[in-house]
């Protein structure tokens, strides 16, 4: 009985060719067709993509809160990774 | 141009239409699971919104005043010209599957040529079909494929069902006397010409779903003179009960 | 981290505006409380597909039929949209089926009605759907990420929900004596039970206080019952149709109308089951969910069959 409703998978969808996939969310499928075809009719209904990602949520490796502050913190104080760290003579101007 | 056969040929296409998808909303709120039973409404809102199309041209090639929704709700049964298959009934998920998919590949071949009609029209409805019964049909050959090669149940409901519907599918390859001449000005489709296609391909389906297509088959007909099995009627009764209990209205 | 700092970094979270999301720390009542809450969306969503799916067959024209099977089809979606919200946080969509065919799990009382004539169709988007947006504006920016983008999604959706019922009733209150007859009779029943829907009254309310302390529900259920019925009486009166409430009069102090409190103990009633369809929409959502069960084990055996074998997530 755990699984009469099939294995749940995440959606991810391109709206425009050359734009990043945007996860929009979950549904159960029972295979791979079905979760694509059911991916299809149930977030592109409104004309909301033209290429569709599914993936079975189980094969989703995720960060948890604890791993934020080693995770993510370390990168705050990298500003030489952007480009406003770096002061322009002000007759220059592109760059 | 405006022929009464040419009016007749596009309500037939149109009452086909209207009534499996009267057929298909059935399921809807009460389908095997959630996602499916999405799916298979988006299925028949394509195929009611062809019948719309289809409706709007023929009454206007009528040219009597008659709107889209009267050609719908105000004729009666025995003017109803759809193919058998269309009305009957659902029956268990097998049963409404292996319809949609012998009705798919029969509608996939059909208006792929009706989509080269030398009528603009027609041609212009069914470029806009092909790609959505092409979706259709993806769908319906899946699931034959999972209830054919699933369990013991779904394989014996699935060969049930196809022992029930074959005989309805012979009528689709009959060519009426008004439509030869609208085949011969390349108007209409030549259904002789996409039977040995359509048969290829759906002998091969039921193959790899591991089903027999059922032999020595009396093929039933009669849909497209108005004579049709005794479920059409209490489908139209009860489609058609509002506008004729409130004639005067506008909806 | 001791149970007190994860404690203290929700009550953050919550205080700054922020968003819960699933693997982050909540106190179990937060917790239980949501699924509660989402999964009996959930199940109004899926429950609320059938009166007005009773009609879809019956639709008196084609256009109309089409705009209905629309609208059924995008109320199963969101039905969707919230179990899946309601599984991220340690349920299952089985285990929340179940609770709703054994009666354990409650859905808005408002689809134990009937819908007995076209109108009905036309005042559940109206009014029905109506009440629902106003709920669910608010929701979309309750505190728990899943719950609030799924309502994003669906408050997008269903903005055409209550213009298609108005649109019927627009029809039906300028039609033949017969269609007008219709329509008034349909305002007649539903408007009580509209009400209804936004709870019961804030101090006999169980549920609002934590509710609102955790920014699951942002309004009280008083406050967007005022809100309602201001809204209202404006498309009432342009139908020309009459809201069947003699003490309903505007008040200049409050800036609202005073109206009469929908009969409490016929809320309670329908609540506990005994509405006028409370047995027939159960028996039928068991019955599709007992005839789908051959299906779904076809998909299954044929998904293992093809080397398919994904875990029950």
């Amino acid at each position: 009985m755990s699984d009469s409703q099939g294995p749940l998978w995440e959606v991810f969808v391109q709206k425009k060719a050359g734009q990043p996939f945007v996860h929009c969310g979950n549904l159960h499928a029972f295979d791979k067709e079905m979760a694509l075809q059911n991916a299809r009719d149930l977030y592109t209904r409104r004309g909301e993509g033209m290429s569709i990602w599914v993936v079975p949520t189980n094969a989703i490796v995720a960060s948890s809160p604890e791993d934020q502050g080693p995770f993510f913190e370390p990168s705050n104080d990298k500003v030489f990774r952007h480009p406003t760290f770096y002061p322009m003579p002000d007759v220059i101007k592109h760059m | 141009m405006n022929s009464p056969a040419l009016f007749n040929y596009t309500l037939r296409l149109a009452d086909s239409s209207l009534v499996l998808a009267q057929r298909l909303c059935e399921w809807t709120s009460v389908g095997p699971f959630l996602e499916e039973d999405l799916a298979l409404t988006n299925i028949a809102l394509d195929i009611f919104g062809r019948a719309r199309h289809l409706y709007e041209y023929a009454a206007r090639l009528e040219n009597k005043g008659r709107s889209e929704d009267d050609l719908a709700f105000l004729r009666n049964d025995r003017d109803y010209l759809n193919c058998l298959i269309c009305e009957q009934p659902n029956g268990d998920y097998a049963q409404t599957m292996i319809r949609q998919a012998m009705v798919d590949c029969f509608d996939l071949y059909y208006y792929t040529e009706l989509a080269k009609s030398k009528d603009e029209t027609l041609a212009g409805i069914a470029a806009k079909s092909i790609k959505e019964i092409t979706y259709h049909k993806r769908h319906s050959f899946s699931w034959v494929m999972r209830f054919g090669n699933g369990t013991d149940e779904s394989h014996t409901r699935a060969q049930n069902a196809l022992n029930e519907l074959w005989r309805f599918t012979g009528e689709w390859f009959e060519r009426t006397e008004d439509e030869d001449n609208l085949v011969n000005q390349s108007i209409a489709v030549d259904v002789t010409a996409i039977h040995p296609k359509w048969e290829k391909e759906i002998t091969e389906l039921f193959m790899q779903a591991n089903l027999s297509i059922p032999s020595k088959v009396f093929m039933q007909t009669g849909g497209r003179k108005g004579l049709h099995t005794e479920h059409l009627a209490y489908l139209l009764l009860e489609m058609q009960a509002l506008p004729r209990m409130l004639p005067n209205a506008k909806w | 981290m001791d149970i007190l700092n994860f404690e203290n970094i929700f009550e953050g979270k919550l205080s700054r505006n922020e968003m819960i999301e699933p693997k982050d720390w909540m106190p179990e009542n937060y917790r239980k409380h949501l699924i509660r809450q989402i999964s009996q969306h959930a199940h109004s969503e899926i429950v609320g597909m059938l009166p007005e799916g009773n009609w879809i067959s019956r639709a008196p024209s084609l256009r109309a039929k089409l705009v209905l099977m629309a609208k059924v089809q995008d109320e199963g979606g969101h039905g969707l949209y919230l179990y899946t919200a309601a599984e991220s946080l340690g349920t299952s969509r089985d285990e929340m089926l179940d609770a709703l065919h054994t009666g354990k799990a409650k859905y808005s009382s408002i689809f134990n009605y009937p819908t007995l004539s076209w109108a009905d169709i036309g005042t559940i988007g109206w009014l029905v759907d109506g009440a629902a947006i106003m709920n669910q504006v608010m929701l979309q920016r309750s505190s728990y990420g899943p719950y609030s983008r799924a309502m994003i999604r669906i408050c997008k959706e269903e903005s055409f929900h209550q213009r298609q019922g108005y649109e019927i009733m627009t029809k039906m209150a300028f039609g033949t004596p017969e269609q007008k007859e219709m329509a008034q009779d349909a305002l007649n029943r539903w408007w009580y039970p509209t009400l209804m829907m936004f709870g019961p009254p804030d101090v006999e309310s169980p549920n609002s206080d934590n509710a609102i302390k955790w920014r699951i529900k942002r309004e009280t259920n008083d406050q967007l019952r005022q809100r309602f019925v201001n809204q209202t009486v404006e498309q009432a009166e342009y139908l020309n149709l009459t809201i069947p409430d003699k003490n309903l009069k505007w008040n200049e102090a409050k800036k609202g109308y005073d109206f009469s409190e929908p009969n409490w103990a016929e809320f309670k009633n329908v609540i506990s089951g005994n509405g006028p369809c409370n047995k027939e929409r159960l028996d039928k959502r068991r019955q599709a969910h007992q005839d789908g069960e051959w299906v779904r084990a076809a998909a299954t055996a044929y998904a293992k069959k093809q080397n398919e074998s994904y875990q029950a997530a």
